[in-house]
């Protein structure tokens, strides 16, 4: 691990102050992605900003029933447990239980999570000399080489990665919104436009400014979260990163059918993939197998596997249609 | 070393051979082994090292990253007992509580937050001590093995993981039982699906998991009668 600087900063406006006063700082949350890059040696921070002590852990409800808004620094395990989120965004907590382990999630953060970096082979070990998202130009060696656990969508020539969260393809059912604060005051980013697609920049991979500090993540209010699922497909029954996953939430008419669909697929893309196109096909239509295969073939029409990863393509739409059985069946 | 010392000291030959690298990694590696058993066993030797380790002892292993220049302080309560200890910013608390505080309970597995071997609780909590600064944890609580247990009374977890034999090389024992602790704690032990969807962040290579269950299941029988 290189050597860095450590401070703790004691309010908000001291932690984005001593981001930008600082060479190459970072802010350290629960540690659980970035000192693990750090003893890779892909992160190599000169200054830590220690930000734990920042009151920034509530999970609490939105005045006027706008809805919920999670502290940046709440830790997955106790969003997973809360009573708010499991009642009125279940999705979200089932999605933090499928991820990591208990110790991590004790650990890890929203702030962190919506941060986590790709946990493609050839990003995460400097010993592949090629990564454009770890060394910008160099080459990408999934393209050509193992890809099995590569993005089937929104892929560029650049970059195959994945994004690996499990909160965030909630999120982006949920149409959450990141709250983050900056030397010019606070600022809202939906979450469809948090995280970026590769293109020619896969190094870029948000659009938090480097000044910035995510503060919270807000859940509005909607009709249809009540009703939501998470479904993870993984090599292993518990404690792997998703081949597929899928974030289902519906609203059903008086008419018995559809009102509302929103969709997101998780590990088969460089962000967390909001399938609007299954979301349309779904509006209107009576709950059932057909309306679910014809969702899952639009939310795919546009796939492209590689050689290790094309099984991902029917998975997701069998998957796809798992997720709305399941939630058409929640009472 | 002559052919009939060779044939007298197996040990040696594991030497001659390099299995465990240089004798001193070997004994090193040897100590970390008794201090597994130990943690299971041998509860009033471990009330004595905590009381050591309360001292902060300045001779670091060649492995630990030695104090710099921006070495930091950090005040913390290990094991009931209040600690300090000096640790460069970079130390990891796995290494801290292993190579600085000489409390070798805890295990280094993969070193990546990913086997679980170096969970340890703090303010109550399970975490990877391997993924966590050292330097974030001033004023915290910090429980390791070699906490668990009052005086020559084992932790109610550890009686059981030794009655169910709950371990074969007992390397991750350390881990399970701390993450088994927490999980008791959490609520999270009501059925034997539970219990491994809930300790699915502790792998054993020996493939003890059938006995770690039954060891959890009946720890949780016993606190609930007791």
């Amino acid at each position: 691990m290189n050597p860095f600087t450590y401070s703790r900063a004691a309010d908000v406006p001291q932690a984005i102050a001593d981001l930008t006063a600082k060479p190459h700082a970072k802010f350290l949350g629960g540690g659980t992605n970035l000192v693990d890059l750090m003893k890779m040696g892909v992160e190599k921070p000169e200054s830590l900003i220690d930000i734990n002590r920042l009151p920034l852990e509530k999970v609490e409800e939105l005045p006027e029933g706008k809805g919920v808004r999670i502290g940046a620094l709440a830790r997955n395990s106790d969003v997973a447990e809360n009573e708010l989120i499991k009642s009125r965004y279940p999705v979200l907590s089932e999605a933090f239980l499928a991820g990591a382990s208990p110790q991590l999630r004790n650990m890890a953060t929203v702030g962190g999570n919506l941060l986590q970096r790709t946990r493609c082979y050839y990003f995460y070990d400097p010993a592949f000399p090629a990564c454009n998202k770890r060394q910008p130009g160099s080459g990408c060696g999934a393209i050509a080489g193992f890809n099995r656990i590569h993005a089937i969508l929104g892929q560029s020539d650049q970059c195959i990665a994945t994004h690996p969260s499990d909160m965030c393809v909630a999120l982006a059912a949920l149409e959450a919104v990141v709250r983050v604060s900056g030397p010019k005051g606070e600022r809202e980013i939906a979450f469809a436009d948090f995280h970026r697609l590769p293109g020619d920049t896969p190094d870029h991979e948000t659009n938090l400014q480097p000044d910035e500090l995510i503060t919270a993540v807000d859940l509005p209010a909607s009709k249809f979260a009540a009703r939501s699922h998470y479904l993870k497909i993984r090599d292993r029954a518990s404690y792997a990163f998703a081949l597929v996953s899928v974030a289902v939430a519906l609203e059903m008419g008086a008419d018995g059918k559809i009102a509302t669909a929103r969709i997101a697929l998780g590990g088969v893309a460089h962000k967390p993939w909001r399938a609007l196109e299954a979301e349309t096909a779904l509006a209107g239509k009576p709950a059932g197998d057909e309306a679910f295969r014809a969702a899952a073939e639009a939310a795919l029409a546009n796939a492209k596997g590689y050689l290790h990863n094309t099984f991902k393509i029917e998975l997701a739409k069998r998957s796809i249609v798992r997720a709305l059985t399941t939630v058409t069946a929640k009472a | 070393m002559s052919e009939n010392q060779h044939e007298q000291t197996p040990a040696a030959d594991l030497d001659q051979w390099l299995i465990f690298g240089d004798p001193a990694t070997r004994r090193k590696f040897l100590k970390q082994v008794a201090g597994t058993g130990a943690a299971i066993a041998l509860s009033s030797k471990f009330a004595a090292s905590t009381s050591q380790a309360a001292e902060p002892v300045d001779t670091a292993a060649p492995a630990a990253t030695p104090p710099s220049a921006a070495a930091i302080d950090v005040r913390l309560t290990l094991n009931g007992h209040e600690t300090s200890v000096r640790v460069d910013p970079r130390t990891t608390l796995l290494d801290a509580l292993r190579e600085r505080l000489q409390l070798t309970g805890t295990k280094k597995g993969c070193d990546h937050g990913q086997c679980g071997a170096c969970t340890v609780l703090v303010n109550g909590r399970r975490i990877n001590s391997c993924l966590s600064l050292a330097i974030t944890h001033e004023g915290d609580e910090v429980t390791t093995i070699e906490g668990l247990a009052k005086g020559d009374e084992l932790h109610p977890v550890q009686a059981a993981f030794l009655e169910h034999d709950g371990f074969q090389c007992g390397y991750c024992t350390p881990g399970q039982i701390c993450s088994a602790v927490a999980l008791l704690k959490e609520g999270h032990a009501q059925s034997d699906a539970e219990i491994r969807e809930w300790m699915s962040g502790n792998i054993c290579r020996c493939g003890a998991y059938t006995n770690i269950v039954a060891a959890i299941r009946a720890a949780k029988e016993k606190t609930a009668a007791a």
